[in-house]
């Protein structure tokens, strides 16, 4: 693990080497571990170390980046000679409004010993309980067991230092019979949190409800969203929009739509990076502190999140959203977004939910969305893992999986009720995460059926 | 590094593992961004390791770091074997890899211009002269060009025998222009959309994309856009899909459920399944008869185009589909020999962190024997798309929908007005027996798609697809 004074002292190493020219290191370290199983068996068991050091240096408005994870006096020379060489290149960026200043950021602790040192044996443990439980029932159980953590450090010339170190762990499970899935998953940055036991259980319990499966139409539908489903809806909200960067391109669904009610008035959504109920992390990668944000009052869009350039444009102050350096290149024009996302629950179980349905559908999952159209942010995608009709407040019969094409915006201005109990669910991306409930919505349109 | 393969490779024989590998990989990455004038990004990154990939009794074990010393070797070996030892709580059948690989050799990515040897500035003024043009346009509010140049070294080595050196250049590149008016956003894209069209080969290919010579066409279509009809709901029409986009849906509804990995169910949990079945091989009829599709890892440009996978077997080629029969999987070393096979070469790790997976080399459709204009003047009513701007498949590969940037009516054998929003759906095995015509060698090109995401820890990785235009008949349109 990169403790605090070993990246205090790498960032000024490099800094040093920057001289006079104002420069901003960003150091991130990586110490993870997962064991992958299917066909109840460990088919892939892998770790990683990794500590990268991401440079942006100025000269004059003329700003240069250059990263490397080859941490020695030879490959810090070239990480600044690269970015310089990159930053003379470059021609001036007039509107960048340089790097943060020193300021003080709330404390999150978020680091649990042994969630970031769990061995590989213990990983195997718990995941052979699952794979045992499964034969049992002459099922297939398929699956990932992470653990391990992650620190970020960010220095810069005007003397900010900013460091946290996060240990997290996710578990999750697909279980499946010959014509059957569910599927469970839970995160934590703390793996006392996580019992791989009852989420193996919830997934077989939902593959062998699923069995057997219904054909039924497409069309409109009520629906009840489980919280992994409702985790894709703020995933592409947040995405395809509640960033600075995607309102100043005019792209996103909160573009004229500010102080309106554009969802129920059960639906509140925020940011909030100091929270240790998500995944905190309590500054982002330019050291700025994070804000919990609004974003979505009682329906009516608030603000979104920003980054310093963002910012800068749209006359505000950041609210500590850079994207961070290590997302994939495709994210990158995302620009600014919420990495620990969180929705108010409500007051009715998911039992409750289910019960107050004459007619609709139980979705437990979501998959493989894509954006088709982003100014009411609609799109397609398949239910996955069990899907079952609701009649009379019970489930009736699981039926086979549909696509969908929908408006996220309007699946949220259709909240019937919102469920009480949240789960909180780690991104692929890295160290964020959003807390969800389950959601009860008046129309979902489905449009295609697969074999 | 020989010497530090040799230390890994040597701890691990003392360790009596039944087989092990070790591949270094140095990655260097230039990315260079131009958004609305301004260059957003001028980036170099370099990222270096290795990873140490052990079998013992029967469990596979993965280590990587990446600290290069003989001290680091010998523990991440260690850690591996360790890994490997715990996989044994929850053991696979008995692994077979089939012949042993004792693969030796050198390659390299054949190029003509190193973008590594040009000046930054070279570069930047092809991004600012293809800004510039589609600045013209008055509806745009994002004008996006990029390069995006690659060098990867990679060494690898096996307690087999083998031994391998390889050097990859990659060049992509691309420009966006994203329009906004009326309540709408339409966004064109060019050569290829999510930014860029990518291949293995020096700065050559990026000039012959000519950026700024199409900048000012991709602005106005998406400045037309904006007020466009849009593409008729829920039609069955026929429908001509450009190259392109031919080439993604290759990628999704053939390039994945041929992995054979995922019909073995271990992508289960994630990617998903497959519905080509090993009982399919050979005796199902994927598409039609001008449906042929090659998975090939020799083929110039390509993005899956290399000397050896990373299981250190040459690359080759293998018919996946033949006239429209299926024959052929992708595989690795465990999975081939399952089937009684040997691998056909298709081991991929996207970096040095990460353990192989089977990943598609280049899968292409093989070119038809139709003039695009003949098969646009053969066609009565239907539409054209092209670009791609959505897709989605269900996890065993049958049900697809794909949204493309532009579309354009084709009556009477003509192309007509412009429509947005372009979408279509079906199902995989349907779509493709409904191919009756295939654009000839002259459409032909390979297209990368650089963004192919898969396993856990996810795992991004380049593929190539040929591909040429082709007409699919009673497609369903409209799905919006």
């Amino acid at each position: 693990m990169l403790e605090q004074e070993q990246a205090r002292e790498l960032s000024r190493e490099v800094l040093i080497r920057c001289g006079k020219d104002p420069a901003e290191v960003v150091i991130i370290h990586k110490d993870h571990a997962l064991t992958r199983f299917a066909n109840n068996t460990i088919h892939q068991n892998v770790s990683e170390i990794n500590n990268t050091v991401y440079l942006r240096l100025l000269q004059g408005q003329r700003k240069g980046m250059a990263s490397s994870n080859s941490l020695n006096a030879d490959a810090l020379d070239s990480l600044v000679e690269r970015a310089r060489k990159n930053a003379a290149a470059s021609p001036e960026v007039p509107d960048f409004p340089g790097f943060a200043e020193r300021s003080s950021y709330r404390s999150a602790p978020a680091y649990d010993q042994p969630t970031a040192r769990c061995s590989p044996e213990i990983r195997a443990d718990q995941v052979s309980i699952l794979c045992r439980l499964a034969k049992e029932k002459h099922l297939n159980a398929a699956g990932a067991f992470s653990s391990g953590a992650n620190a970020f450090c960010v220095a810069n010339s005007h003397d900010l230092f900013a460091y946290h170190s996060i240990s997290e762990a996710d578990f999750q499970t697909v279980v499946m019979s010959s014509d059957s899935s569910g599927r469970a998953q839970a995160s934590s940055w703390k793996m006392e949190h996580l019992d791989p036991e009852t989420i193996g259980r919830e997934a077989i319990r939902k593959a062998e409800s699923a069995r057997n499966p219904q054909d039924i139409e497409p069309g409109n539908y009520p629906v009840i969203l489980d919280p992994y489903a409702t985790d894709d809806l703020l995933d592409m909200l947040n995405l395809y929009g509640m960033g600075g960067q995607a309102i100043l391109d005019g792209r996103s669904w909160m573009n004229n739509r500010f102080g309106e009610q554009v969802m129920s008035s059960q639906v509140n959504i925020w940011d909030d990076g100091n929270d240790r109920n998500g995944m905190p992390m309590p500054f982002d990668t330019e050291g700025v502190p994070k804000q919990r944000v609004e974003i979505v009052s009682r329906g009516v869009v608030n603000s979104p999140v920003h980054d310093r350039s963002t910012a800068a444009r749209a006359g505000t102050s950041s609210s500590g959203h850079a994207i961070p350096p290590y997302f994939p290149s495709f994210m990158q024009t995302i620009g600014p977004c919420g990495l620990n996302l969180f929705m108010e629950p409500g007051e009715a179980s998911l039992e409750e939910l289910i019960a107050s349905a004459k007619k609709g559908l139980y979705i437990t999952r979501v998959w493989y969305t894509r954006l088709v159209h982003p100014r009411d942010c609609i799109v397609t995608g398949m239910t996955r893992d069990g899907v079952f009709m609701v009649e009379q407040g019970e489930i009736a019969y699981p039926v086979k999986n549909l696509r969908f094409t929908q408006s996220y915006l309007e699946a949220l201005a259709n909240v019937d009720a919102v469920g009480k109990d949240t789960r909180l669910l780690k991104s692929e991306f890295g160290s964020h995460a959003k807390h969800v409930p389950a959601l009860k919505l008046s129309g979902f349109n489905f449009t295609g059926v697969t074999v | 590094m020989k010497d530090l393969i040799d230390h890994a490779l040597n701890y691990a024989h003392m360790k009596q593992v039944q087989y092990a590998d070790i591949r270094i990989v140095q990655n260097n990455t230039e990315a260079i961004v131009v958004k609305n004038g301004i260059v957003e990004t001028l980036n170099n990154s370099e990222s270096l390791g290795f990873g140490v990939r052990t079998l013992v009794s029967g469990a596979w074990g993965f280590a990587s770091s990446h600290v290069l010393s003989m001290e680091e070797v010998e523990r991440v070996t260690a850690f591996a074997i360790e890994i490997a030892l715990a996989s044994r709580r929850a053991p696979e059948d008995e692994i077979n890899l089939g012949p042993p690989v004792t693969s030796q050799g050198k390659f390299q990515t054949p190029i003509k211009i190193d973008p590594f040897s040009l000046t930054q500035e070279t570069k930047l003024a092809e991004l600012s002269a293809a800004d510039a043009a589609m600045a013209s346009e008055k509806s745009i509010s994002v004008r996006r060009s990029n390069f995006t140049f690659i060098c990867e070294y990679k060494w690898f080595g096996n307690t087999e025998g083998a031994y391998t050196e390889q050097t990859i250049y990659e060049t992509g590149g691309g420009i966006q222009a994203i329009a906004v008016g009326g309540g709408e956003v339409q966004s064109r894209s060019y050569p290829s959309s999510f930014g860029r069209q990518q291949v293995t080969a020096g700065w050559e290919a990026a000039q012959a994309w000519d950026l700024p010579g199409n900048a000012e066409r991709i602005a106005s279509e998406a400045a037309a856009l904006l007020t466009a009809d849009p593409c008729p709901r829920d039609l069955n029409t026929t429908v001509i899909l450009g190259g392109d986009q031919v080439a993604l849906q290759v990628h999704e509804s053939c390039g994945h459920p041929i992995e054979l990995d995922r019909v073995f169910g271990t992508e289960a949990a994630y990617a998903g399944t497959s519905f080509l079945t090993p009982d399919k091989l050979g005796t199902f009829q994927y598409g039609s008869e001008f449906v042929n599709l090659t998975a090939e890892s020799l083929r110039p440009l390509g993005l899956g185009t290399f000397g050896w996978d990373d299981e250190g077997v040459p690359a080759q080629s293998t018919p996946i589909v033949k006239d429209g029969l299926f024959v052929g999987y992708l595989m690795s070393r465990e999975t081939a020999s399952r089937l009684g096979k040997i691998s056909n070469g298709c081991m991929r790790a996207s970096g040095w962190n990460r353990t192989p997976l089977i990943r598609m080399t280049n899968v292409s459709l093989e070119a038809g024997t139709w003039d695009l204009d003949d098969m646009i003047a053969d066609t009565d009513q239907g539409i054209f798309m092209e670009t791609n701007r959505s897709w989605s498949i269900d996890d065993r590969r049958y049900n697809f929908q794909f949204g493309t940037e532009i579309g354009y009516e084709i009556k009477n054998g003509n192309l007509g007005r412009m429509l947005r929003n372009p979408t279509y759906t079906g199902i995989t095995p349907q779509f493709w027996n409904s191919c009756d015509a295939v654009a000839d060698a002259k459409h032909w090109q390979m297209y990368g798609t650089p963004n192919c995401g898969k396993g856990q820890p996810g795992q991004i990785a380049h593929t190539g697809h040929g591909a040429s235009p082709a007409r699919f008949r009673n497609v369903k349109v409209g799905v919006i």
